[in-house]
């Protein structure tokens, strides 16, 4: 390497939304057969500068150079004759097309006028063999596991005969198991010559994958470096922009007793068969966090659904302190003090049409101080409104802007200041710093160690394993809809949640027995 | 503080973004109209003349406006309501249409009741049955996931068949297409006024409007309910996860509006005809109704003075073609077109989008 | 055997009712498959009709005889189009709300083609009836085969242009890559555009399809039923088709059981009008029949498998890919 030209070389690139500047002249070069990792923050650019190269946007200023040569991407068809080819984060497969019609789309084989299914089919097995990467090109798409979906993403861009790949965070929706397999794949793909950008903002495969490192902040390149030359905290620090500590003091209190009882909790599915949720049984007591930890799309979704009251529960049941709400309504467990930070805020959490204040009532507007008889009080709604921006530093230009003019973090914060102000008994609260910059993390941190240290019950799901450590008190790990196992937070390890998450169950907090779930016993 | 408040919600919809299209496409409107009046070799200024004399040319005309203007007050409410529920009640036609027919039903089979007993009644029997034939597709797209817009479009033509059904069978005029007068104990005319109108067909319609306007007001931003529906039009999902019953809330949404447009369907029969005739197909005025409330930005102001433009419009269409000889329907021309121009407000924008750049332009130059 | 000959009718009268349907619910299936909601389809049959009335009148006002109604289809073609074309322009480059733009569609049509109508034949609502419009061919040989020779082989051109549509579009759609990428643009045209296929154009594509079919549909109402343009010769029948195409399920073969069904609805009410007991039948209710039915199949058990395209009704956003 060294000397040769780059496949692909960005330089100066630049790129403005209106309000912020999304690149700021980032340079950055991929070298032939080098998995390049890139990363950064939530919110850093990545996704930008990745959508710039693959032709989705055009870039303010800079020029894009591929083997050498200056080009003006100005379409995916044009990126894709380039030789670059990108696996979504959000995978772009047309449902009810086969795994065939999807990867042939666009440069379908013919026979005459028609399509050659036969050849298409061929043509699939044959590059899924040359990769290994195993699919079944006659099954639709809406019958097959998130990870063959990736697999048939990655085929896409093979068969459209990519050069350079761009995978943008490939990772966030596997088991471990699968990323291990798609470590295989890109370490196999790079052998084979193809040069791979990937986009990223964990440090551990990074570490584990990639040659060299470029870090963005802010829009910015901090730095380039060889993975080899250095370490996850310095990474960290370069991604972040200061020191951080990945353990967080914190005082462990001393919960108090049960206060949320859900007992072999079963939900059905939209189809006929499986259980979406299968006798699903946890304890949570006051005064503590409890984490959910699995991979998405494992019935965490579900979970919280059941819990919230927004899916019938089909057997089992939920209980808050003495009362039963098992076939309570979403109203009647809110007034039982239940409440929910959701993981979709802008889908689930806000109005983004309202104003703020009209926002900050949106679960307690039926409370009798918000107005009597039928009518709305608007007076005490724009009072606890400004009571509750100034708690929580909800920043706005006003109270009676839309929402929608808000920055994430303060959309996040003012969720937050609602729910919390409501004195709930339960908060669940999923993926609560999903897309917040590290300022907004510790912020929604705190608050929660707070409502903790408070005597609340805090149930925690997420998919970061780092948040789930910092915070929780216990770890139960849920897999397909069945809760795996529960651990003490001093027993928790990665190695034991990875094979939880995968589906493996571990009996307790007994350190020394894993059980494999299939195993006969004798 | 209060008053302050409601002065701004009252405004918003004078603001310069949602002023400048309505406007603009007004007068695309009336251009396009022009235009189309000058290709079929008539003379525009002299149309356009003509309309505004025959509209306010006698008290008899404008007191015919006033009626014209009524019904499309009444489903322009209907539609915006729905809008704001986040529902296209494209159906308001057939919900007019049933209100019209339970007016006359009520108002013909009943015989024995005093005026004071059976106008309101009748009023009200039009006006669920409107918000019935409303809540039918309100129930088929939240608890059946129908998309309203093709159950509207089905129950439109289907009140029109089932409308002429019960005419011919229940109230018919022997020898005619149309049915019986309705009582006098159900009229809902002016008398006094329509003699002081020069017989223009004068009714308690437009002051029944007038109040209806205000409580679609007063029920959106004022009532908890209406904060529901607002939330449920903006972000039904949003409004699921805070404990709303979302389902219950298009059905309500779309039973309201289908009562606004019934009460438009009672008053063209208890107000204006006093009989009600077999048709082919509707008058549309429920489809204008979507203008109405288009244009009208879905609030009650804009809608009422929608309305009343519509009004004007249809209403000396008449005029132009008596003294301008221009084909009446030129004017539904010129609505279609300033829908079209509010529907597709990119347009619009690009157009006035570097004129309202350059003035921010002087404006920070100034500074 | 006189009841056999007027089944032989029935069903012949019948293809010639479908014939227009046929034409409007493969419109609307085209554009709906591309992603855009066509309730305009009314209008645009409106402007088919129109066209056809128009240019057949001049054509043979020209002396170009037996040509004349062919010239009007070809006019009916181009006026359907025309609406698509406004259709497409303000749902697809100016994103503008589908569901408006078509029922703007539908009242300019009408109001458009009256107002010329009444220009051109100086103030009369309709356009004089046409002499030259197209006759029944029946086919050598299969039309004298006693009773379906009757019922299905002698009857207008347009009729047997519909038929073939048919099997035709369900090949485009299903087999060519022309038709695996309109469904790929009404189904997800994120997915599409990724893999650099012009959402835009196929859809455009889509919707001017819409227009020259519904044109044609319209065109065969004044060329074969009406002989003359007035505003209740659609009156409806773009309704019907919309209707048709999603009780066909947005599938040609479901799309021509579908317009059979209507089309002898239709059919059915001009028959029995010949009888005197049918004035004891509430024909209102046959007229009623498509809509309640589609109606009852949305709202029924069996229409929760029924989904049209999943994109179907949303502009296209590249930014929001």
């Amino acid at each position: 390497m060294g000397q040769a030209v780059p496949v692909v070389e960005l330089k100066g690139i630049t790129k403005r939304f209106p309000g912020i500047v999304a690149n700021d002249s980032i340079s950055l070069d991929l070298r032939q057969g080098e998995i390049h990792a890139l990363l950064g923050e939530n919110g850093a650019g990545k996704s930008t500068l990745m959508s710039i190269l693959f032709g989705l946007y055009q870039p303010d200023e800079g020029e894009i150079r591929i083997n050498g040569n200056k080009e003006t991407i100005d379409g995916p068809g044009k990126a894709i004759k380039l030789g670059i080819g990108m696996v979504h984060q959000h995978f772009k497969l047309v449902q009810n097309f086969t795994v065939a019609e999807n990867i042939v789309l666009g440069i379908e084989p013919r026979r005459g006028m028609a399509i050659d299914y036969r050849r298409a089919n061929d043509r699939v097995r044959q590059l899924s063999e040359q990769y290994g990467l195993k699919v079944d090109p006659e099954v639709k798409i809406e019958e097959i596991t998130v990870g063959m979906q990736q697999r048939v993403e990655i085929l896409k861009t093979l068969y459209r005969g990519a050069e350079i790949l761009i995978f943008d965070e490939p990772t966030a929706v596997l088991t471990v198991q699968e990323i291990q397999e798609l470590i295989r794949i890109l370490r196999s793909l790079a052998a084979e010559g193809k040069s791979i950008i990937l986009i990223t903002h964990k440090l551990k495969e990074i570490m584990e994958v990639s040659d060299r490192v470029t870090v963005i902040r802010r829009g910015k390149v901090v730095d380039t470096l060889a993975t080899a030359e250095t370490n996850e905290s310095e990474l960290a620090e370069k991604m972040v922009g200061r020191r951080v500590s990945f353990e967080m003091e914190t005082q462990r209190c001393e919960p108090g007793g049960v206060l949320v009882r859900i007992d072999k909790l079963t939900c059905q599915g939209a189809g006929k068969g499986k259980n979406i949720l299968e006798e699903i049984s946890m304890h949570i007591r006051a005064g503590e966090i409890y984490g959910l930890a699995g991979v998405d799309g494992n019935g965490q979704k579900e979970l919280v659904e059941a819990i919230a009251g927004l899916r019938p529960i089909h057997s089992g049941s939920v209980r808050l302190g003495d009362s039963d709400l098992t076939q309570a309504g979403v109203r009647e467990r809110m007034a039982a003090g239940m409440a929910q930070i959701p993981e979709d805020r802008q889908k689930h959490g806000l109005v983004l049409d309202f104003a703020v204040s009209e926002n900050m009532v949106l679960t307690a507007y039926a409370d009798d101080r918000f107005g009597k008889r039928g009518f709305l009080n608007d007076k005490e709604i724009r009072r606890h409104a400004v009571r509750l921006a100034h708690e929580f530093d909800v920043r706005s230009a006003g109270i009676q802007v839309p929402m929608r003019s808000l920055s994430g973090g303060n959309q996040q914060k003012a969720i937050i200041a609602r729910e919390l102000t409501r004195e709930p008994r339960l908060l669940i609260a999923v993926q609560p710093t999903r897309g917040l910059d590290i300022g907004a993390i510790e912020f929604v941190h705190e608050r929660l160690m707070q409502a903790k240290n408070e005597g609340k019950a805090i149930l925690l799901v997420s998919y970061e394993l780092d948040e789930l450590y910092k915070l929780s008190d216990r770890i139960a790990v849920i897999n397909e809809g069945r809760i795996m196992g529960e651990l003490e937070r001093e027993d928790v390890s990665d190695e034991k949640l990875g094979l939880m998450m995968a589906g493996h169950r571990i009996n307790g907090t007994n350190k020394a027995e894993v059980r494999h779930e299939r195993q006969p016993e004798f | 503080m209060s008053d302050n408040r409601s002065f701004r919600e009252w405004s918003r919809i004078f603001v310069a973004s949602s002023l400048w299209v309505p406007i603009i496409a007004i007068v695309l409107g009336l251009v396009c109209g022009a235009l189309v009046m000058w290709i079929g070799g008539y003379n525009a200024f002299e149309a356009y003349g003509a309309l505004f004399d025959k509209v306010f040319g006698s008290k008899y005309d404008i007191g015919e406006t006033v009626r014209t203007i009524t019904p499309l007050l009444f489903t322009g409410l209907s539609v915006g309501f729905a809008f704001r529920a986040g529902l296209f009640n494209i159906g308001a036609d057939g919900q007019f249409i049933m209100g019209m027919t339970g007016a006359t039903l009520i108002g013909i089979k009943i015989d024995f009741l005093p005026w004071i007993v059976h106008a309101p009644l009748t009023l009200v029997g039009g006006m669920l049955i409107g918000g019935l034939w409303g809540a039918l597709a309100g129930y088929l797209k939240s608890s059946r996931g129908v998309n309203e817009v093709i159950s509207c479009i089905m129950l439109n033509w289907i009140a029109l068949y089932l409308s002429n059904y019960l005419i011919r069978t229940l109230v018919l005029k022997p020898g005619t297409q149309r049915s019986e007068l309705i009582r006098d104990s159900a009229s809902m005319s002016i008398r006094w006024l329509s003699s002081f109108m020069e017989n223009a067909r004068m009714d308690w319609g437009i002051v029944v409007g007038l109040i209806c306007t205000s409580l679609f007001y007063i029920v959106l931003w004022r009532t908890k309910q209406g904060y529901e529906l607002r939330a449920v039009g903006f972000n039904p999902e949003a409004a699921r996860f805070s404990g709303i019953n979302v389902p219950k809330n298009m059905l309500k949404s779309m039973m309201i509006a289908g009562m606004f447009a019934g009460i438009g369907g009672v008053f063209e029969v208890l107000g204006v005809f006093h009989y009600q005739v077999i048709s082919a197909a509707s008058a549309g005025y429920g489809f204008d109704g979507i203008a109405v409330a288009l244009l009208g930005g879905n609030h009650p102001v804009g809608i009422l003075l929608s309305s009343i433009l519509f009004g004007v419009l249809t209403y000396g269409s008449a005029g132009m073609n008596f003294s301008a000889s221009v084909p009446t329907e030129i004017v539904r021309i010129v609505i279609g077109c300033i829908i079209f121009f509010v529907a597709s407000q990119g347009l619009i924008q690009m157009l006035y989008k570097p004129f309202m750049a350059r003035r921010e332009a002087k404006r920070k130059e100034a500074a | 055997m006189d009841w056999l000959n007027d089944i032989a009718n029935l069903t012949n009268s019948t293809f010639v009712f479908t014939t227009a349907l046929i034409f409007g619910a493969m419109g609307g299936l085209f554009s709906e498959r591309s992603g855009v909601f066509n309730i305009g389809l009314e209008g645009m049959m409106t402007g088919g009709a129109f066209g056809a009335a128009i240019a057949t009148y001049y054509a043979q006002e020209a002396g170009l005889g037996a040509a004349s109604p062919w010239i009007g289809l070809l006019a009916g073609i181009g006026c359907g189009m025309l609406f698509s074309l406004l259709l497409a322009y303000t749902t697809v480059t100016l994103k503008a709300n589908q569901a408006i733009v078509g029922v703007v569609i539908n009242i300019l049509a009408v109001a458009i083609t009256l107002y010329l109508v009444k220009i051109i034949f100086n103030g009369a609502g309709d356009t004089e009836t046409l002499n030259e419009v197209l006759g029944k061919w029946p086919v050598p040989l299969l039309a004298d085969i006693p009773f379906l020779g009757q019922a299905l082989f002698n009857t207008y051109p347009t009729t047997y242009i519909a038929y073939l549509l048919i099997p035709l579009s369900a090949y485009v759609l299903f087999k060519t890559p022309f038709g695996l990428r309109l469904r790929a643009v009404g189904e997800h045209p994120g997915a599409a555009d990724t893999v650099g296929i012009d959402v835009v154009k196929y859809r455009y594509i889509g919707v001017l399809l819409s227009g020259v079919l519904a044109g044609i549909g319209g065109a065969a109402i004044t060329l074969t039923t009406t002989s003359n343009f007035s505003h209740t010769t659609v009156s409806g029948q773009g309704f019907i088709a919309l209707a048709a195409m999603i009780f066909g399920r947005w599938n040609p073969w479901g799309v021509l059981g579908a317009t059979f069904f209507f089309g002898m609805a239709q059919a059915l009410r001009n028959f029995v009008k010949l009888y005197d007991w049918s004035k004891d039948i509430p024909m209102e209710f046959l007229y009623m029949l498509p809509y309640l039915l589609t109606l009852l199949v949305l709202a029924g058990a069996a229409g929760r498998g029924v989904k049209g395209p999943a994109a179907a009704g949303e502009a296209y956003d590249p930014s929001k890919r």
